[in-house]
C-alpha cells in the first residue's frame, strides 16, 4: 500500500459522510416516500375495476420496469432540456427515483392489498364503513404487514441505485468518492470506504425491517 | 308470531333472483319477517340460503327482487347506487361464519369501530356501550385483548357484539356456529337465544335443528333457489310436507 493511505482514509471519512448524509440519504428518503405514495395510487387504480384507470396503471408499470433506470435518469436530466424543461440535478434524481419506485412498489402494494381476505372488506361494510375508511382503518394496516419485507427490498435497492445519480452531477456518496479519488488516484481506498458506507446503511435498514416485522406480527396467532 | 296478519313485517322480500355465471342460485325467494321474531333458513348446501341472507344487506347484489327493511326499500332490478345499498346495509347487523374480526384491533376497538368511525358518535359513549355489549356476550374481561388470543366461540361472540354496536333493526347470522369446534357451539347459540328473548328480530342460516326447534318463530326450507316449505318449526321440522325436506332433515339428524 502506498504511504499515507491511512491518512487519506482519515481525510476522506468526513467528506464521504457528508455525501452520504446530504446526498444519498435525503435522495433515498424523499424518493421512497413519494414513490410509495405513487405506488399506492397506481395499485388502487389497478384494483379499481375501472378499465381506463387499470390500463393506465398497467402501462405505466410496464414502461418503468421495461426500461433501464439509468436511461430514465438521463431522459429527465439530459433529455427534457431539449423540450425546454430544465431541472436541477437533485430534483431530477428525485423525480426519476420516485417514478421508478412507484412502478415497482405498486405491484408489491397491489399484492399486499389482495392478500387481505375479502371478508375484511365485507365485515367493514356491514359496520358501515365506506371505501376510504375501510382502506385506511382495516385493509392497509393489514396489507402493510404483508408489504414490509418486499418494500424493504425496494428500499435497500434504492439506497444503492441512488449512486446512479452521480452520472447527473448529484453530489451523493459515490460522486463524492470520485471527486476525492480523482486528484490522488486512490480509487481502491475511497471506493472501498464508500462501499462500506452503503453496506452499513443497508444493515441498519435490514435490522429495522426485522423490528418492524416483529411489531406487526404481534396481532397474529403464532 | 310471524304469521300475525295484523302487524306489518319489519323485513319483507319479494322475488329475489341471482345467478353466478350460468348457476341460477336464487329463483324467486319471498320472505316476511315480523318485528321481534326469529326466522331460521335451512337447506342443503347450494340451496341458496346464504346467498339469500347476503342479499338482505346487499353483500350480494341480486339481478332482481325487492328487499324492504323498515322504511328502506331496495329494488335490485332498478340498479340501485352504492349509497342506497349502504343505507339498506346499515339496517342490519351481520355475523359471519368466519367471524371476520379485525385482527389488528383490540376486542373493544372491533366493537367501537362502526359507531365511532362511521356514525361519529363520541368515543366515551361508544366505549361505555361497547363494554355493556361485551358483558352481554360474556366477554367483559376480554376488551383489551386481540382476536387471536380468543377461542373460536369467543371470537364469534365478539362478532355478535360488533354487529349489535351499530344499533341495527335486524340481526343476520350466516352459519354462526358452522366453523366452531362442537364444544364451543353451545356458548354461541346461548347468546343467540338470549338475543331472541330480548326481542331482537333475527334471520339465522344454520344447521342447528334443535336451536331452530327451540327458538324459531318460522323456519324456511330452501332448495334449488326457492323456498320449498315454510312455517312454524313444529310443522316444518316435525311434520315436513315435502319429500325433499324430509330427506334433508333425515340426513342432518342422522348422518349415518
Amino acid at each position: 500500500m502506498p504511504t499515507g493511505t491511512g491518512e487519506l482514509v482519515g481525510d476522506a471519512v468526513g467528506p464521504l459522510l457528508q455525501g452520504l448524509v446530504l446526498g444519498t440519504i435525503p435522495l433515498t428518503a424523499i424518493s421512497f416516500v413519494l414513490g410509495v405514495a405513487l405506488a399506492l395510487l397506481l395499485a388502487l387504480m389497478r384494483l379499481s375495476g375501472v378499465r381506463t384507470l387499470a390500463v393506465t396503471a398497467r402501462t405505466y408499470v410496464s414502461l418503468v420496469r421495461g426500461t433501464p433506470l439509468l436511461l430514465q435518469l438521463f431522459i429527465i436530466f439530459y433529455g427534457l432540456p431539449s423540450l425546454g424543461v430544465t431541472i436541477d440535478p437533485f430534483p431530477s434524481a428525485v423525480i426519476a427515483f420516485t417514478l421508478n419506485v412507484g412502478g415497482y412498489a405498486s405491484e408489491v402494494i397491489r399484492a399486499a392489498i389482495l392478500a387481505v381476505p375479502r371478508g375484511q372488506w365485507e365485515a367493514a361494510s356491514t359496520v358501515g364503513m365506506g371505501y376510504t375508511t375501510t382502506l385506511r382503518r382495516v385493509v392497509l394496516p393489514q396489507a402493510t404487514r404483508v408489504a414490509v419485507p418486499p418494500l424493504s427490498n425496494t428500499l435497500i435497492s434504492l439506497v444503492k441505485n441512488t449512486s446512479l445519480a452521480s452520472t447527473i452531477l448529484v453530489t451523493e456518496l459515490l460522486r463524492k468518492a470520485q471527486e476525492l479519488a480523482a486528484p490522488t488516484f486512490e480509487f481502491f481506498t475511497l471506493y472501498t470506504v464508500a462501499a462500506g458506507y452503503y453496506w452499513v446503511v443497508c444493515l441498519v435498514l435490514s435490522f429495522s425491517q426485522a423490528a418492524l416485522e416483529r411489531r406487526f406480527d404481534r396481532y397474529v396467532a403464532a | 308470531m310471524s304469521t300475525d296478519p295484523a302487524g306489518a313485517p319489519l323485513l319483507s322480500v319479494r322475488g329475489l333472483h341471482k345467478s353466478f355465471g350460468t348457476n341460477h342460485v336464487l329463483r324467486g325467494v319471498d320472505l316476511d319477517v315480523q318485528p321481534g321474531s326469529v326466522t331460521v333458513l335451512i337447506g342443503p348446501s347450494g340451496s341458496g340460503k346464504t346467498t339469500a341472507l347476503r342479499a338482505l344487506n346487499a353483500l350480494e347484489v341480486p339481478e332482481s327482487g325487492v328487499v324492504r327493511v323498515g322504511e328502506v326499500t331496495v329494488d335490485y332490478a332498478a340498479h340501485p347506487d352504492a349509497r342506497r345499498l349502504a343505507r339498506l346495509r346499515a339496517q342490519s347487523g351481520m355475523v359471519f361464519q368466519g367471524h371476520h374480526l379485525f385482527p389488528h384491533m383490540s376486542v373493544l376497538r372491533n366493537v367501537t369501530a362502526g359507531p365511532e368511525l362511521v356514525q361519529k358518535r363520541p368515543r366515551a359513549e361508544v366505549e361505555a356501550e361497547a363494554r355493556v355489549l361485551l358483558a352481554q356476550v360474556g366477554l367483559a374481561d376480554k376488551a383489551d385483548q386481540h382476536p387471536f388470543e380468543l377461542s373460536g366461540g369467543q371470537q364469534q361472540r365478539v362478532g355478535i357484539a360488533r354487529a349489535l354496536a351499530i344499533r341495527p333493526r335486524l340481526m343476520l347470522f350466516d352459519e354462526p356456529t358452522s366453523s366452531l369446534d362442537p364444544e364451543l357451539v353451545g356458548e354461541v347459540l346461548q347468546v343467540l337465544k338470549q338475543l331472541a328473548s330480548e326481542g331482537w328480530t333475527m334471520v339465522v342460516v344454520t344447521h342447528e335443528i334443535r336451536f331452530a326447534q327451540q327458538v324459531a318463530d318460522q323456519v324456511l326450507f330452501l332448495d334449488g333457489g326457492v323456498v320449498l316449505e315454510s312455517g312454524p318449526p313444529g310443522q316444518v321440522l316435525a311434520h315436513p310436507r315435502h319429500e325433499r325436506t324430509q330427506q334433508f332433515l333425515r340426513r342432518i339428524l342422522d348422518p349415518l
